[in-house]
Formats: C-alpha cells, sequence, structure tokens
C-alpha cells in the first residue's frame, strides 16, 4: 500500500505554448509508492504534464513540488530533481554512440559521480532486472524494439531514482514486444517504486494503478481508482473514450 | 529515377535506339571511360601549355628543380627550400586550424546558447568574417591589429587565417550540432546531464559524423588559403616559390612544382578523412 507521504504536488499548474494553452488549472498529488495512469486522446497534454515533472517542460504558472523541491528557475533544483525522476520515452531515445553498458552508466559516471566499476555492476544488475543481461556490448541499434526500450528503463533505474515517469513506452513497438516492456514495468510497480505512466494499455492501468487520470484539452477531466474509473467514471466523455478504447 | 517506371519499359527491347543510348550513357559513366576522358583533357591541357611554351621561346631547366626537393651533398641529405616550404606551409595550416576550431566552437555554443547576447556577438562576428575578403582581414590583421598589440608576421598571420577559418568552421559545428535529435538532449538532460555534460558526452561524439566532410573540405581550404600570407612574406611554400623565381628566372616549372605539392598534400588530406568518415560509420 502507498504511504501517505506526497513526493509529487502539482497545484494549479498551467502551460502555454505561446498563445496556446496546453494545460489548465491541472492540481494532481502523488504519494510514496503511488502508481498514477493517465490517459485520454491525443493532444490532451499528457505528455506536456509529466514533462512538466522533470522540467524538459517549464510549467507558466501555478506551483510543482517534486521530492520536497520547488521548481522554479534555479538550475541546481532542476538537475537535482532530474536525478530522483527517471524518464521513459516514446521514441527509447537510447544514445545510438554508446554501447548498452555505456548508456548505463555514463549517467551514473558522470553525474552521480560514483566509481566505474560500481557503475558496471550496478549496469549489469539493472540490465538482469530487465531481462537482457547478455546484450550488455550490444550498440542500440543492433536491439529490437522492446529490447531497447528495456534498456532505456534499465538507464534510468541505474540513477536510482526515487519516481518514473513513463510516456507512452509502448505505443512505438511492434504488438509482439509490447508485453516483455509491460511486464518489466508491472515487475517495478511491484518492487514499490513511484510511477506515473501515459498509456492506453488499460490492462496494464487495471493491474498496477492506484490511481486512473483521464485528461481532455489540458485538463484533468477524472481521478478515480480503477474499480471505479473503469466500470462507472463520472464523466461522460470518459466513458466514451473508455468504449473506443476497449474495442480494439 | 522514378521516370523509367513499368509504363515505358516494354518500348526498350534489346537493340532499340533507346537500348543504346542508355547503354552509351552506362559506357560513359563507368570508371574506365572516366579516366580515358580525364587523361585526355589532362593531354590536351599539357600540350598547349608546352606548345606555348615553345613558341615564347621558354628555356625549360627541369633538372634543376629535385634539388629544391632535397639534395644529397658531400654533407649528407638535405632538404630544399620547397620541401621547408612545405613544412611551414603545413605549420601555419595546423596552427591556424587548431585555433579556428577552438574559435568556431565558441561560436557556434554561443549562437545556439539562446541567450541574446551570445547569439548577437555570434552573429556579428559570422556577418563580419564573412563580408570581407581574406586578403583585407590580413592587412586588418597584420597594419592594425598587429601594429597595436606589436604582433610579429608569422602570428598575425595565424590570427587572420584562424579568425577567417572560424567563421566557416562554426556553422559546420552548428549545422552538426542541430543534426542530433532533440531526443538526444531530453534523454541526455533527464538523467541530470548539465548542458555542458550533454555536449561533451552525447551531442559532440554523434556530431562528428556528420562534420567530418564538410571539415576536410575546411582543410583543404585553409591549406590553400594559407598561401596569401606571402603578400606580406610569411616564410611558407608560396613565398619560397616566389624568392625562388626571382633568384632563377625559371618560373614554369616553379609554380608547377609548387601547384603539384598544394594538391597532393590535399588529395592525402581527403584520403585520410575517407578513412576516418568509414571507421566512424562502424562504431556508431
Ligand atoms: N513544443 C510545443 N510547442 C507548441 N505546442 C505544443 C508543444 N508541445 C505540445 N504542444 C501542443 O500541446 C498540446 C498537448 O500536447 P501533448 O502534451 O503532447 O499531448 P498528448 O501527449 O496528450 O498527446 C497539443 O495540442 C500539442 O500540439
Ligand atoms: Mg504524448
Amino acid at each position: 500500500m502507498p504511504e501517505d507521504t506526497p513526493i509529487i504536488e502539482i497545484r494549479n499548474l498551467d502551460k502555454f505554448f505561446g498563445a496556446f494553452q496546453a494545460l489548465t488549472d491541472v492540481s494532481l498529488t502523488v504519494h510514496i509508492g503511488e502508481k498514477v495512469v493517465i490517459c485520454g486522446p491525443s493532444g490532451s497534454g499528457k505528455s506536456t504534464l509529466i514533462r512538466c515533472v522533470n522540467r524538459l517542460e517549464e510549467h507558466s504558472g501555478g506551483h510543482l513540488i517534486v521530492d520536497g523541491i520547488e521548481l522554479n528557475d534555479h538550475t541546481r533544483n532542476i538537475r537535482a530533481v532530474r536525478m530522483e525522476v527517471g524518464m521513459v520515452f516514446q521514441q527509447f531515445n537510447l544514445f545510438p554512440h554508446l554501447t548498452v553498458l555505456e548508456n548505463l552508466t555514463v549517467g551514473p559516471i558522470r553525474v552521480r559521480k560514483i566509481p566505474k566499476a560500481e557503475a558496471i555492476s550496478r549496469a549489469r544488475k539493472y540490465l538482469d532486472r530487465v531481462h537482457i543481461p547478455e546484450q550488455a556490448d550490444k550498440y542500440p541499434a543492433q536491439l529490437s524494439g522492446g529490447q531497447q526500450q528495456r534498456v532505456a528503463i534499465a538507464r534510468s533505474l541505474c540513477m536510482e531514482p526515487r519516481i518514473m515517469l513513463f510516456d507512452e513506452p509502448t505505443s512505438a513497438l511492434d504488438p509482439e514486444m509490447i508485453n516483455e516492456v509491460l511486464d518489466v514495468m508491472t515487475e517495478l510497480a511491484e518492487s514499490g517504486m513511484t510511477m506515473i505512466c501515459v498509456t492506453h494499455e488499460m490492462g496494464f492501468a487495471n493491474k498496477v494503478a492506484d490511481k486512473m487520470v483521464f485528461m481532455e484539452d489540458g485538463k484533468i477531466v477524472e481521478i478515480a481508482p480503477p474499480s471505479i474509473f473503469f466500470t462507472k467514471p463520472k464523466n461522460p466523455r470518459c466513458q466514451a473514450f473508455l468504449d473506443q478504447i476497449l474495442e480494439h | 529515377m522514378s521516370r523509367h517506371t513499368t509504363t515505358d519499359r516494354p518500348a526498350s527491347q534489346p537493340g532499340s535506339t533507346e537500348q543504346m543510348v542508355r547503354q552509351a550513357r552506362k559506357l560513359l559513366k563507368s570508371t574506365p571511360m572516366a579516366v580515358l576522358i580525364y587523361l585526355g583533357i589532362m593531354y590536351l591541357i599539357l600540350y598547349g601549355c608546352l606548345a606555348g611554351a615553345e613558341a615564347m621561346g621558354y628555356n625549360w631547366q627541369w633538372y634543376r628543380m629535385p634539388d629544391y626537393l632535397f639534395r644529397i651533398t658531400d654533407d649528407g641529405f638535405q632538404w630544399g627550400e620547397i620541401s621547408i616550404g612545405l613544412v611551414k606551409t603545413i605549420q601555419l595550416s595546423t596552427l591556424s586550424f587548431v585555433l579556428a576550431l577552438v574559435i568556431g566552437l565558441i561560436v557556434a555554443l554561443l549562437r545556439l546558447s539562446g541567450l541574446v547576447v551570445g547569439t548577437a556577438v555570434a552573429i556579428v562576428f559570422l556577418e563580419f568574417v564573412r563580408n570581407m575578403p581574406l586578403l583585407v582581414l590580413l592587412y586588418i590583421f597584420y597594419y592594425i591589429i598587429g601594429a597595436i598589440f606589436d604582433l610579429d608576421r608569422y602570428s598575425a598571420s595565424i590570427l587572420c587565417l584562424a579568425v577567417f577559418h572560424a567563421a566557416l568552421v562554426s556553422e559546420i559545428l552548428r549545422a552538426a550540432i542541430n543534426a542530433i535529435s532533440v531526443g538526444q538532449w531530453e534523454a541526455a538532460r533527464s538523467i541530470g546531464m548539465s548542458t555542458l555534460q550533454c555536449y561533451r558526452y552525447i551531442i559532440l561524439p554523434q556530431s562528428i559524423k556528420f562534420m567530418l566532410p564538410p571539415m576536410t573540405g575546411e582543410v583543404v581550404h585553409m591549406v590553400k588559403s594559407s598561401a596569401i600570407v606571402s603578400v606580406i612574406a610569411v616564410a611558407e611554400l608560396t613565398t619560397i616559390g616566389r624568392n625562388l623565381i626571382s633568384d632563377t628566372y625559371m618560373s614554369f616549372e616553379i609554380w608547377f612544382t609548387i601547384a603539384a605539392v598544394y594538391m597532393v598534400v590535399t588529395l592525402m588530406l581527403s584520403v585520410f578523412v575517407t578513412f576516418m568518415e568509414r571507421r566512424y560509420a562502424v562504431t556508431t
């Protein structure tokens, strides 16, 4: 069960791209160990919201407190937060010029400044966790999509973050590779990691989520535990979206 | 290519005119044919020169040329003037190019920094250098900046060449850096890297393969444009050529030789970089 200590507090968040408002008055609290799954139609602001959490986007208004640190213009804060927040992208974004092992050690060595030998043994540990210990010396281009995404998850884990963000981690994968990634994510959830996942994999969501969030037009229109969210959501738009997705 | 699709294929039976035209084209594009054409053109040019020289009664003294490359005397082996000039040219170009890389990288990073002041400084620099003939820039460095800061002609030359090429180098670097996808930045940032760390460990190593081809062009360009410092009498290949001619009056032999030496150097550079490109292509 999640503890009751908030680790991410999003209060009245606004985000503008020029004149376009991508997020409007978004509030959400995530507690330690909690798993939040965000869904909603394309363009509803899901990516923008989680990218604000590690400040790949700067929010325009409201407050955002991550692990006790308020995100603002002080670079030191931002880097401190990013070390605690891992992020997995739809397009993997592995470093193509580095081997799998180097992808995993470059952060710990250069950013965390831990000794190389320790970084390597840590990297091997997390490669085991994502079930590809044998791929350590390959380059990303030599791996399948599912393997690349698992390497990307391991790369984040090597920084030993307290929070993991996933932005549609299985959307770019061939269908037969989706489960190997979801399995790794499920195991991670069971280990007690705090997670925010943007995904339309509703089976996974139903299994691991403590809290479901539905977004539309830059607003959160529904927050509910999965038992309620999947059976009787209050918002009719949310119901329509679920009907549409569960058809497939 | 796309025009030769299935629709016009039935028309081209073996032996048809179209087929013959196509074969003729293919033959013209083949390597042996290219070499033949090249040799033919070179023959015409050389023949023209020699016939012209003949007509003006030029006295060829090619037999004296090897001495200016190297001599073996009673004291043993000695490099000739042209070889010494080549070494000077290589030194001058190397120093200038290293400095150009440093200045070019700074200008490129300023331009990419997103800071208003940084971008402004970079753009003023680029526009100043790009709109200035190299010869005028050299005079500015030698007669003005050199006079103010008490620079000798060699340092003024290096600075001038470095600044001139830094503008071009910075554009090459900028294009190569921009060729890396924004996802690489985001991944590097999301594991906590600073901007400097992103460049050093993630972005620049990947940019190298985009830089190599245009950078070779720049090195070749540098070797060639270094000849201009002969106008302020800095000792290098071209200056030495001029001096030799005023001593010996063998202008045809010496300019031909100097041209050949420049070509050998720049061709070798191209071969070297092709090799480097292959190596980098494998590891990335
Ligand atoms: N960098 C940007 N510049 C301008 N508009 C953007 C930018 N990023 C996202 N948007 C816009 O913000 C809205 C929300 O985008 P996003 O958060 O990516 O949606 P989602 O992830 O839910 O599909 C979209 O309308 C998108 O076009
Ligand atoms: Mg998105």
